[in-house]
């Protein structure tokens, strides 16, 4: 065995070269050189307000994005979230300023705020349910179920507000529905609600990817669908689970939008369902599957948002932000592909010299 | 012995993939005008040296020699330049393209302005398809047609090449016995058009029949090269296995306990739902027993197997587990009832490659380590490591990458996982393809462990040595029935392969026996 050993190529600095530390801590490096670069541009991007309201915009994404980590993972793509985001808004200002009719009578019934905050995750639920049972009993492609589902939700939300806005969502005291703004423009510690929001769901999800079976039945199914489902992983109920709740992330966004505008607007959220797959992939995760962490993701979120008010702060027109934010998106993914091809050839030089 | 003309020579060639020896200084001669055939078992290198004589491959040391001058081929392209054409194992067409797109495929008959001049294009290939006696159009879709047919477009392209050296790698596998007359008559033709053919089949019978000049391989190493005529096919099968006929060496713990009960059950064809692949089959398999399906391609084992597995519904019949009708339930209720399946194809179906060695291990059984949600890592990791022992896995960490392993080893995570769940019977689809000799002896004696504990062990091959030497009992299918059972040690090698042969057993039952 020796003389095919001695033919491995081996890396004299194997255990740490600066290329390992730039690939490895990629979103994290990237996320230290915006943060540099920015800060020396301008003197305000470092204020601790700004950081918290950069973190606020972050916290959006964020949450998209770690629903949409669940769908990558299954090798999948949740491209309805956005729409999501404008229903679950509608859906709340509808119910806040409209009620519920009873349908017959004349009784209108103004659920209190928690309610409403339950029946809009359960709205973002059903929608992730129908993209769920669309993908695995009707064999419909995840990229065009949910392309269909956009456009579904997005239309159903015009629908229900009939393509105004709800405006002024505070609820009336004689209602006993006021209290929604607390979501949005609530705070806790000096952070916002949203902020929490976003670090407990980020934590439960961990925990979900790392602790539980399902998070392991998660990611053998993205790494090899077939063989999952021959180990007795219950890929369909898996993958159906994922995308609901891919679907809450995304009511939840909404709500905590419509909560810091107090108004809920059917276009809201579009196109963030793409700022949400670029923050997963610059986290790291592939878009085959089986790869990703929560880690990785939030540092993406970070990097998008961070990059997007720093060039909004000094200044940088609109249309050089797009070219800007592009750019950086596939440098991320090109970088992780080198990474990709580097830790394969340190593994097979590590399984050579472990012989 | 005249010294012959050799056309094509390889020289103390060498292929290693990473820590693999797939080809140990191989030497080999194809002769002009000749059909020569390569003998040897799955895994033995024998599509790896094809691979490196078309171009596909290239060779980690030694040279080719092309009517005596060297040459060393950048890629299959240029082999085929060179008239090296290759007929694949697995048929390599697109079914969504026409029989004559698929066949002139990267080679197209080019008209005035870059066209594809098509006319000239159907009108090769009617005149093929009709040397090869067979009705195909050009515009056919190949999807549309049977695996047969679309083996005959595969044959097909290559007489298109106008290639001088003609690799067939199994050309007759999904080929009925008329077809096969047919192909050897048109190899008669090739060679008296001055063609030179290497010829592998696993069919061994058929393959001496044809050939004029063998080649034994085993174990990566060339072990015998002769004129046709010299040998007869128990003398080959002998160098193939490298030792006598052995004898059984599974040690009889069967029980009287039925275990594992298949009745009248009928599958349908999953690619061709029209046809059965399996037609009222019955067997039990007793707790202690090994038993052997033993057939050709085609014959229905994968079908079979993955069906009482649950990936395949059937059409009808029961499979009843310790006396339970266990087929109304999912894969994962029948791992949890006791039954499981090493699939066929391990990196298709039996391995995750992004997870570890012990995630894989674990992976069918991960429900049994959780405690209020929560999977506790401790249990679960000495569970590991125990099968990682039990099974013998040689790797440096549970933690390390599944896909860090030799192909033997990775056989026995797939193996420790399904032995991990606690099976009452366990099911096996070619458990030793593509894994060398040593590993194989291994997984054999790995079942046989398991057997003595009370596990009813069913595992489907169609290496003939396996079957003789591994099981209790074979049971022989052919064309989706049962043609025989036999006792390994009261038969010989020669017996169940007439057995599985769909001609002997056409021939018998038309004898009325």
């Amino acid at each position: 065995m020796s003389n095919i050993v001695s033919k491995v190529k081996k890396n004299p600095f194997a255990g740490f070269t600066f290329s390992k530390l730039l690939t490895e801590g990629r979103a994290f490096i990237a996320l230290a050189v915006i943060i540099v670069v920015f800060a020396y541009l301008s003197p305000n991007y470092l204020n601790l307000s700004n950081v918290i309201v950069m973190t606020r915009h972050v916290g959006l994404n964020a949450l998209l994005a770690i629903g949409m980590l669940l769908v990558i993972l299954t090798a999948g793509i949740d491209l309805s979230v956005g729409s999501t985001v404008g229903l679950s808004g509608v859906l709340a200002g509808f119910m806040l300023m409209q009620g519920i009719q009873i349908p017959g009578t004349q009784t209108v019934l103004y659920p209190s705020v928690w309610v409403i905050v339950v029946l809009c995750l359960l709205a973002g639920a059903l929608v992730g349910l129908l993209n769920g049972i669309l993908i695995t009993r009707f064999k419909v492609a995840p990229f065009i179920t949910t392309l269909g589902t956009l456009y579904v939700v997005r239309g159903t939300a015009l629908l229900i507000a009939k393509g105004e806005t709800f405006n002024d969502m505070t609820g009336k005291p004689e209602l006993g529905n006021t209290g929604f703004s607390v979501l949005g423009l609530g705070k806790f510690l000096g952070l916002p609600t949203g902020v929490w929001v976003m670090i407990a769901v980020a934590l439960l999800t961990a925990v979900l990817l790392t602790k539980t079976v399902f998070g392991r039945w998660l990611y053998a199914l993205g790494g090899n669908e077939r063989a999952a489902e021959l180990s007795g992983v219950p890929i369909k109920r898996v993958k159906i689970w994922v995308y609901t709740l891919s679907g809450i992330c995304a009511a939840a966004t909404g709500l905590i939008i419509a909560s810091e505008l107090t108004a809920g607007a059917p276009q809201t959220g579009q196109s963030y369902e793409l700022n949400a797959i670029a923050a997963v992939v610059i986290g790291g995760a592939a878009l085959s599957g089986g790869r990703g962490h929560i880690r990785g993701t939030l540092l993406g979120a970070f990097v998008i948002g961070f990059l997007g008010d720093g060039l909004v702060i000094v200044g940088v027109s609109s249309f050089w932000q797009m070219v800007i934010q592009g750019a950086v998106i596939i440098l991320a993914v090109a970088l992780d592909e080198a990474q990709q091809v580097s830790k394969k050839k340190q593994k097979l030089a590590k399984a050579a010299s472990d012989k | 012995m005249s010294k012959p003309d050799v056309v094509l020579r390889a020289k103390k060639v060498r292929k290693e993939y990473g820590l693999t020896v797939a080809l140990n200084d191989v030497d080999f001669d194809l002769v002009r005008g000749k059909v020569t055939t390569l003998f040897g078992e799955n895994g033995a290198g024998k599509s790896t040296l094809m691979k490196i004589l078309a171009g596909i491959e290239r060779p980690t040391s030694g040279s080719l020699e092309l009517d005596g001058t060297d040459i060393s081929f950048t890629n299959s392209t240029h082999a085929k330049s060179h008239g090296i054409s290759i007929i694949h194992q697995e048929l390599s067409l697109a079914p969504n393209l026409t029989v004559r797109d698929n066949m002139f495929l990267g080679s197209e008959i080019r008209a005035t302005g870059g066209r594809v001049n098509y006319a000239a294009e159907n009108e090769k290939v009617r005149e093929i398809m009709k040397r090869l006696q067979h009705n195909i159009g050009p515009d056919e879709l190949v999807g549309d047609l049977r695996l047969g047919q679309q083996q005959i477009v595969e044959i097909a392209r290559a007489l298109a090449s106008d290639a001088r050296i003609l690799i067939m790698d199994e050309p007759t596998s999904a080929l009925s016995n008329v077809e096969i007359e047919i192909l050897f008559t048109v190899i008669e033709d090739l060679k008296s058009h001055g063609v030179s053919i290497i010829y592998i089949s696993h069919h061994l019978e058929e393959a001496l029949h044809v050939a004029d000049y063998i080649y034994v391989l085993r174990d990566s190493n060339m072990i015998a090269t002769d004129e046709a005529k010299n040998v007869d096919l128990p003398g080959i099968v002998r160098m193939m296995i490298g030792r006598e006929g052995v004898g059984s060496t599974a040690t009889d713990q069967k029980t009287d306990q039925v275990v594992l009960e298949i009745r009248n059950l009928t599958i349908a064809d999953p690619s061709n739902p029209a046809r059965l692949a399996i037609d009222n089959f019955s067997l039990k398999v007793h707790a202690g027993e090994i038993v052997c399906l033993y057939g050709q391609m085609g014959a229905g084992r994968t079908e079979l197997l993955e069906t009482i597995a649950g990936r395949l519904d059937q059409v009808s019949g029961e499979i009843l587990l310790n006396g339970r009708d266990i087929s109304a339930l999912n894969i994962g209720n029948r791992i949890k009832a006791g039954v499981a399946l090493v699939p066929e194809d391990r990196q298709r179906d039996g391995l995750v490659q992004l997870l570890s060695v012990g995630h894989n291990i674990s992976l069918s059984s991960v429900g049994d380590f959780v405690k209020r949600f929560i999977m506790r890592t401790t249990p679960e990791i000495i569970s590991i490591e125990k099968k990682i022992q039990d099974v013998r896995v040689k790797t440096s960490s549970h933690k390390s990458l599944i896909t860090s392993l030799s192909g033997g080893n990775q056989q026995k995570v797939v193996i420790g996982k399904v032995l991990l769940t606690s099976p009452k019977a366990i099911i096996l689809d070619e458990p030793t393809r593509g894994i060398d000799v040593g590993a194989k002896a291994e997984i054999f004696q790995l079942l046989t462990e398991q057997a003595k504990h009370g596990l009813a062990v069913l595992f489907a091959t169609s290496e003939i040595s396996e079957a003789m030497s591994a099981a209790n009992r074979i049971v022989v299918l052919s064309k989706g029935h049962i043609s025989a059972e036999m006792d390994p040690k009261k038969v010989s090698q020669s017996d169940v392969m007439a057995a599985a042969d769909e001609k002997t057993n056409k021939q018998r039952i038309g004898a009325g026996a």
